[in-house]
């Protein structure tokens, strides 16, 4: 008998037709093709063209196809029937609805606009909602950055007017050293696997500094497993190393930050500052010519060296700080090595590699450019040294100045914006000083004097009435937090329940899983949600909450207005918000629906515009009371910033042929969707590095609508608005911090990178460090809905270190109990190596809570999963005063999630613990559960 | 027919670097989403929103922590699917015939209309690369995308497997490993390329690259440490250093 | 491996039946007419009712005609071939000897070869799989071949061979035990050579590529506790070796209570050769529990 075997048909068909939109299964946005079989969504892949991820896909983006038809969608609009955090709803009409809601919002800001409290969440469209909520009027708006990653993103921008991720990213082409602090394996999702994969097929070096050895830290060639909190004394180390052993670009340092500025030493108000002169501009000493003069003339050359004498001061440029500062013994590597969990002498290897890449791989691009003070290069030198980091440094109260020292490393390197170093995304690089001061003023009927988020100069931009409290119910912008450019969402509730600052009457919420994974104290904030007062009514008077999936939020809002899904829906990538930019490249791109609704759901700009058109919005009303858009693609289409400039930069003038600036041109939309679903366009060569100094770059980016005009700057490695802070709380200036503040603001806004311990009160006892990772298969908690992602993380183990594990003599699948100061969790444990000694984590947000994500009530999620949240608090333990102080980093506010400090001990198992604890009851599921087997096909 | 051919013209299969795999599940899940509405019966799940979710999956992804003699432990990211195995043993025990490796390409597929659905292929196979589908009561496995790679629906570009197309870290590659100069060849044979369980004598075509040693930079510290040697001893020193340095800047010295 | 009671039943009964039918075709005992009908129905009952028990574990029963067909590669499919051929023949054989009162020799000598030629193959079934150690052992054939061989004479009434039988058979499930605990370890195969990352360092299995459950976890990987299986292989021993043993070899007085005795001594053997049947699968490591760090 002969070998045989059937005829195969290897060229079936694929799919009728492919539709190109936007992946939004995580804040990545890639681009991908939805292959389309009889109208149904048949497969998802990735677009080759897309520049985010050209062409390749994660877990969460192929699995979107078990998003759009998950039993977990909500369907009609409802109202709440039972009691708050039930799930009792009944089903209404969107006229309802929408009545329901405008009858609570119009007393509102006919009255007290900042009774309206709009927090967006995971959103994607904030220069929308935004300015939506600042045409209603209130202060009270912000998405979730505060609880993210606001630390890494506002460093960034004082420090040298970007940070990573959407702000920019390594240059993947030329790097040859790739170094990683503490990345949460979100974000960026594909770009990065990419760039680690494009490198290391080069034989580049990637050194991975994370406590927990996963993901990409995994496969670095060296891993620093660094203990939590100490990020910023290691880079301090290496800036001490380098900067002894003279391994910094004194040339980069002299011409393009503000080591050369010379600093105000004389006693008084302006102490600290920058000399500047009559038009306010910094001065240098130039060394060609020994004269002071302002940093940017034409030949001049800044001296880091030379000091200013007069009147019997010396001025010092912030060089000579620098060295004073740095040189000293306690950033010496034997000196932090302990601290840190770092031997000292790998701790000077990091150092010595990072000085061999940066000088001695140096190479040169015979690209001719010129700076801003008109000297003209014939070579971009190359310092093939860059960096990347996110969560894992930015969630400690440490973490602003964490995340600054590390944007100085990376500078005094000289890898800022060079081949082979770190390269900015459009419309970064972008200085504070051509970002937007915050605003807060609210009047009845009247839109918001400016935009709610900013970034502060000076204790003048503080969010505060004129009797000196918060103008914010999150209580940003305020000597608590003065540079919390994202606000503080995760203090919302938590506040409005206190009626500290003051009450509020309706909490508008959109994709924030506030009720569960988004919140600390998880518990305490569904009491705060479901808490009365003496009156029997809750103290949130009224919760309107927009989301596309029953997640456990819905069960406590009043009004429930149900989005679409990310396949039916417009959206807009844009250049006024959060791009999808390259380095070299501007771009922008769209959702559209490829698929209607199947359901009574409306995409939630479009439901903004609905609401903002009943109320008569100003900003969304014509002068003769006609509104101005009926939905979000019109809105995309139609809107203007200012003149010629909309939410999307391509395809604008009449003849779709403009980019950037250009008329209103009615087509774009089905232009975006010819050209799949994004647009780009290329910076020009010679214009792609140096860019906030390079003329070519400045003026390509004013014709595409980035800046008004050219905006060179300095990059900051001495912060001159914090030193405003210090010099309030040292006496000066009308706004005074509280006398329990002034300490904490003198020490920690500190104008140069410092290392602080976080705040250990209360923490005796607690020794062990607890942290959150996101698996990259799933995001946040969107993923648990999924048919096939959940398969994948049903439900999640503490991991714990070898030596913990022997300590406590557990085994894998033991309980164990994990208290805090603040709780007491009780969960299932396994075994980790590859793991800093005493650090234990777990996956963020697969804990579930019963009943929610129309999964069943025994599913694993809910079983054996668990929140780590429960144990943080959004307020550290009460001081000795009394006064409990946020649990947030002091600059900005951020969340402190990584802060966290527990102690194991093992759990007696009883029989009968078959759950997690803390268990709760489950929440009745609006949706029902889903179906008990799936054979997904939609083709014939 | 469960003979084994002879000889294939080519051995078409996959080359996995363990060194770039992240971890991230993206080739499970594109391979679950093209082979659930592609080749054959959809890939089912059993109680999706349930207690005790489980379902078919051709590719997972293992992870294993290494515990060197000296140093950190490592983990290493670890996906597996069919091999495509040149001495099949799942081929050849299936007692129907509905398993078989192609003559023209090594592929080893399950031809479903003739599987009954014992699981001897699956108890033959060491790698664990066949799981029963529930719902249909066939064999399921990795068809290579089959229906992808020659399929002149596709552009020429994406007729690759699935899993290799959506890979991000770029660590799964497709070729002939038949053909010592074909690029996946090469990379085996530059890297190291190894066999999961030589000892089975299953001869698997897939190949799994190596991770690069890890962990190497303190002793390189001979190296750099020079590079570290301290400009001057007291801070004053520093300064002087700094003039000095300045003056050699490219029109530094006037 | 997972102790799939169709298995059990299928290997355990059919290999009685085919014993016993082995024993028929070589005329042991020559029954023909009622008696021969009820040796042969308890034969072909314990046979078929195997072979059917075996296709409740298909996942697409309808289609195990097709079984037939791979007889040049496949185990199972020459199981299929043999068990086929030896039902056939010793039909034939049966008609004879019930309705024509007639051995036809030759053809019983061909049956009882069909008969012992089917356990074979289906030990082979298990025995090819390098994948178990356990089973990828000749003591794996031997263990078939000698069970279905006692359990036949002791339903045939073999009292010459039958103690024979039953002692050899019982040596080799001990052999069996004590050669098999060790197969996985002499294997060589191990999570270092399935990893290839062995001559790293010692590898362990961390997290799983899914946190459910999946096919080849519910196939493979099934754990027996050494206590819950050491009391087990006594309960194997002692049922299906050695009070069969004591029941035939006690000298008792009268037809009825040496037939009673007799029966006594297939049941417990029956019930001894579940027990060791479920034991043979469940102990049974497939290599492939060692990608997920279990055995």
């Amino acid at each position: 008998m002969t070998h045989q075997q059937p005829i195969l048909n290897t060229s079936p068909k694929v799919s009728d037709e492919i539709r190109k939109t936007t992946c939004y299964m995580c804040a990545c946005r890639c681009g991908i093709n939805v292959h389309m079989k009889d109208g149904k969504v048949a497969y998802i892949e990735g677009n080759r063209d897309h520049p985010v991820n050209k062409g390749v896909l994660c877990a969460k983006g192929s699995a979107g196809i078990m998003q759009v038809n998950a039993p977990s969608r909500l369907k009609a609009p409802m109202i709440r029937t039972g009691p708050r955090g039930s799930g009792q709803f009944k089903e209404i009409s969107w006229d309802e609805a929408l009545a329901i809601a405008v009858g609570w919002l119009e007393p509102v800001r006919h009255e007290a606009p900042e009774q309206l409290a709009f927090f967006t969440g995971r959103d994607q469209s904030q220069s929308f909602t935004s300015f939506w909520a600042q045409s209603f009027g209130t202060p009270n708006y912000a998405a979730h950055g505060g609880f993210c990653s606001v630390n890494m993103a506002t460093a960034g921008i004082y420090t040298m007017g970007g940070a990573f991720w959407e702000f920019g990213q390594p240059d993947w082409e030329h790097t040859k050293l790739f170094m990683l602090f503490g990345v949460a394996e979100d974000h960026d999702s594909n770009p990065i696997k990419m760039g680690i994969g494009k490198i290391k097929k080069r034989g580049a070096r990637v050194i991975g500094v994370n406590p927990i050895r996963s993901g990409y830290n995994a496969v670095a060639d060296d891993w620093v497993g660094i203990t939590p909190g100490t990020d910023g004394l290691f880079i301090l180390s290496l800036i001490h190393v380098l900067m002894k052993a003279g391994k910094i670009d004194l040339d980069y340092l002299s011409r393009y930050t503000n080591a050369p500025v010379l600093i105000n030493a004389e006693e008084g108000p302006e102490k600290g500052l920058f000399l500047r002169d009559g038009d306010g501009k910094m001065l240098v000493i130039d060394r060609n010519t020994g004269k002071l003069t302002p940093f940017d003339q034409p030949g001049v050359r800044p001296d880091l060296s030379a000091v200013h004498e007069k009147d019997g001061v010396t001025h010092r440029p912030v060089f000579h700080l620098m060295a004073e500062r740095y040189l000293a013994d306690e950033y010496a590597p034997e000196a932090i090595a302990e601290k840190c969990g770092i031997p000292a002498q790998r701790i000077r290897a990091i150092a010595g590699e990072l000085a061999r890449v940066a000088f001695d791989e140096a190479f040169e691009l015979d690209v001719e450019w010129t700076d801003f003070r008109g000297e003209k290069h014939t070579k971009m030198v190359g310092r093939p040294v860059s960096m990347h980091s996110m969560r894992g440094v930015s969630a400690h109260a440490n973490g602003f100045q964490t995340c600054r020292a590390l944007h100085v490393l990376q500078i005094l390197l000289g890898t800022v914006e060079v081949p082979g170093g770190f390269r900015f995304k459009p419309p970064y690089p972008k200085p504070v000083e051509a970002h937007p001061t915050p605003h807060c003023k609210s009047t009845p009927d009247t839109p918001l004097d400016g935009p709610h988020l900013g970034f502060v100069r000076g204790p003048e931009h503080l969010a505060l009435k004129e009797d000196g409290s918060p103008a914010r119910i999150d209580k940003a912008f305020t000597w608590e937090n003065p540079m919390s450019a994202h606000g503080l969402m995760h203090m919302v509730i938590s506040n409005a329940y206190a009626g500290d600052p003051y009450k509020i009457d309706t909490l508008f919420m959109y994709m924030a899983n506030m009720s569960w994974n988004s919140s600390m104290n998880t518990k305490g904030v569904m009491e705060m949600l479901t808490g009365k007062d003496e009156n029997g009514d809750y103290k949130i008077p009224h919760i309107i909450y927009s989301d596309a999936y029953s997640s456990e939020m819905v069960a406590f809002a009043d009004l429930i207005l149900p989005d679409t899904t990310y396949l039916e829906r417009h959206d807009c990538i844009s250049l006024l918000d959060r791009p999808i930019c390259e380095a070299d490249a501007a771009a922008d791109a769209i959702r559209w629906p490829v698929i209607e609704p199947d359901r009574n759901v409306r995409g939630f700009q479009t439901v903004l515009i609905q609401l903002a058109n009943r109320m008569k919005l100003p900003n969304f009303t014509n002068e003769d009371r006609t509104p101005k858009w009926r939905n979000y693609a019109d809105y995309i289409v139609n809107h203007e910033r200012k003149p010629g400039i909309g939410p999307l930069a391509g395809f604008r003038g009449e003849n779709g042929d403009k980019e950037g600036r250009g008329e209103v041109n009615p087509e774009q939309l089905d232009k975006y969707i010819e050209n799949g679903g994004f647009y780009v366009a290329h910076i020009p060569d010679g214009a792609d590095y140096y860019k906030p100094w390079n003329t070519a770059y400045q003026d390509w980016a004013v014709g595409m609508g980035i800046y008004d005009s050219p905006q060179p700057y300095l990059f900051q490695l001495y912060v001159e608005p914090m030193r405003k802070f210090q010099l309030a709380a040292e006496g000066h200036g009308e706004r005074q911090p509280p006398e329990h503040l002034r300490q904490r603001v003198k020490d920690v806004m500190d104008p140069l990178p410092i290392w602080y311990e976080t705040d250990q009160q209360g923490n005796e006892g607690f020794t062990v460090n607890a942290l959150t990772q996101r698996p990259m298969a799933m995001y946040h908690s969107w993923g648990t809905q999924n048919a096939w992602l959940r398969q994948l993380h049903g439900r999640n183990p503490l991991y714990v270190p070898t030596k913990l594990m022997r300590k406590h003599g557990l085994q894998d699948g033991d309980w164990a109990k994990v208290t805090s100061p603040h709780g007491e969790i009780t969960v299932p444990v396994m075994e980790m190596a590859a793991l800093n000694d005493n650090t234990v984590w777990t996956w963020n947000a697969i804990g579930k809570r019963k009943g929610a994500w129309a999964l069943e009530k025994d599913a694993p999620e809910a079983t054996k999963g668990f929140l780590l949240n429960h144990l943080i608090h959004e307020l550290l333990p009460a001081k000795g005063d009394g006064m409990r102080w946020a649990n947030s980093d002091p600059i900005t506010g951020q969340a402190a999630w990584f802060d966290l400090k527990v102690k194991i001990e093992k759990a007696a198992a009883p029989e009968d613990l078959q759950e997690s604890q803390p268990a709760f009851p489950a929440q009745e599921s609006p949706v029902g559960t889903g179906p008990k087997e799936l054979k997904w096909k939609v083709g014939k | 027919m469960t003979e084994l051919p002879n000889s294939t013209d080519r051995k078409m299969g996959l080359v996995i670097d363990l060194d770039t795999c992240v971890g991230c599940h993206a080739c499970v899940i594109s391979c679950k989403g093209w082979n659930t509405e592609n080749y054959g019966a959809p890939l089912s799940d059993q109680n999706p929103y349930g207690g005790d979710p489980s379902g078919t999956f051709l590719n997972r992804v293992h992870s294993y922590e290494v515990q060197p003699a000296e140093g950190h432990a490592q983990l290493i990211h670890f996906p597996k699917s069919c091999l495509h195995c040149e001495d099949a043993p799942c081929v050849t025990v299936c007692p129907t015939g509905a398993s078989y490796k192609r003559a023209e390409d090594g592929i080893v597929l399950v031809n479903e209309d003739h599987c009954i659905g014992c699981g001897l292929c699956a108890w033959s196979c060491p790698y664990g690369a066949r799981e029963l589908d529930l719902a249909e009561g066939v064999m399921k496995k990795c068809t290579l995308c089959v229906d992808r790679i020659y399929n002149e629906n596709l552009p020429e570009v994406d007729r690759i497997p699935s899993c290799v197309r959506t890979c991000p870290a770029g660590a799964r590659h497709f070729g002939d490993l038949g053909d010592p100069d074909s690029d996946v060849s090469k990379l085996v044979a530059e890297r190291g390329g190894m066999d999961l369980m030589p000892e089975m004598g299953t001869k698997p075509v897939n190949k799994y690259l190596p991770p690069r040693p890890k962990d190497q930079i303190e002793e390189q510290i001979d190296i750099l440490a020079p590079l570290l040697a301290p400009v001057a001893d007291e801070p004053q020193g520093f300064m002087g250093w700094l003039d000095k340095a300045l003056d050699k800047l490219p029109g530094g010295a006037n | 491996m997972h102790p799939a009671p169709s298995v059990i039943i299928f290997t355990t009964l059919s290999g009685l039946g085919f014993g016993l039918l082995f024993f028929l075709g070589l005329g042991q005992p020559a029954v023909t007419g009622k008696v021969a009908f009820v040796f042969y129905a308890i034969a072909f009952g314990l046979a078929c009712g195997g072979l059917l028990a075996s296709t409740f574990h298909l996942g697409r029963p309808e289609r195990a005609w097709r079984a037939l067909t791979q007889w040049k590669t496949s185990w199972l499919s020459r199981e299929g071939v043999c068990a086929v051929g030896a039902l056939i023949v010793m039909g034939l054989y049966a008609l004879g000897a019930v309705f024509m009162d007639s051995h036809w020799t030759l053809l019983g000598w061909i049956g009882a070869a069909l008969s012992l030629a089917t356990v074979f193959t289906t030990s082979m079934i298990y025995t090819q799989l390098k994948t178990i150690p356990r089973w990828n052992m000749e003591l794996t054939p031997a263990m078939f071949l000698s069970f279905s061989l006692a359990g036949g004479a002791l339903l045939a009434g073999a009292e010459s061979v039958a103690p024979w039988l039953l002692a050899i058979a019982g040596a080799v499930q001990l052999a069996y035990w004590a050669k098999g605990d060790k197969a996985l370890e002499n294997s060589g195969t191990n999570l270092g050579t399935a990893t290839g990352l062995g001559d790293r360092g010692a590898v362990r299995a961390f997290e799983p590529p899914h946190t459910g459950s999946n096919y080849l976890l519910r196939e493979f990987v099934h754990v027996v506790g050494r206590k819950h299986a050491q009391k087990l292989r006594m309960i194997a021993f002692i049922l299906g070796f050695a009070l069969p043993l004591l029941l035939i070899l006690t000298p008792v007085q009268g037809i009825v209570i040496k037939h009673v005795f007799a029966a006594l001594a297939v049941l417990s053997h029956l019930a001894g050769i579940a027990t060791s049947r479920w034991l043979f699968f469940a102990q049974a490591e497939h290599v492939v529990g060692l990608y997920y760090g279990k055995r």
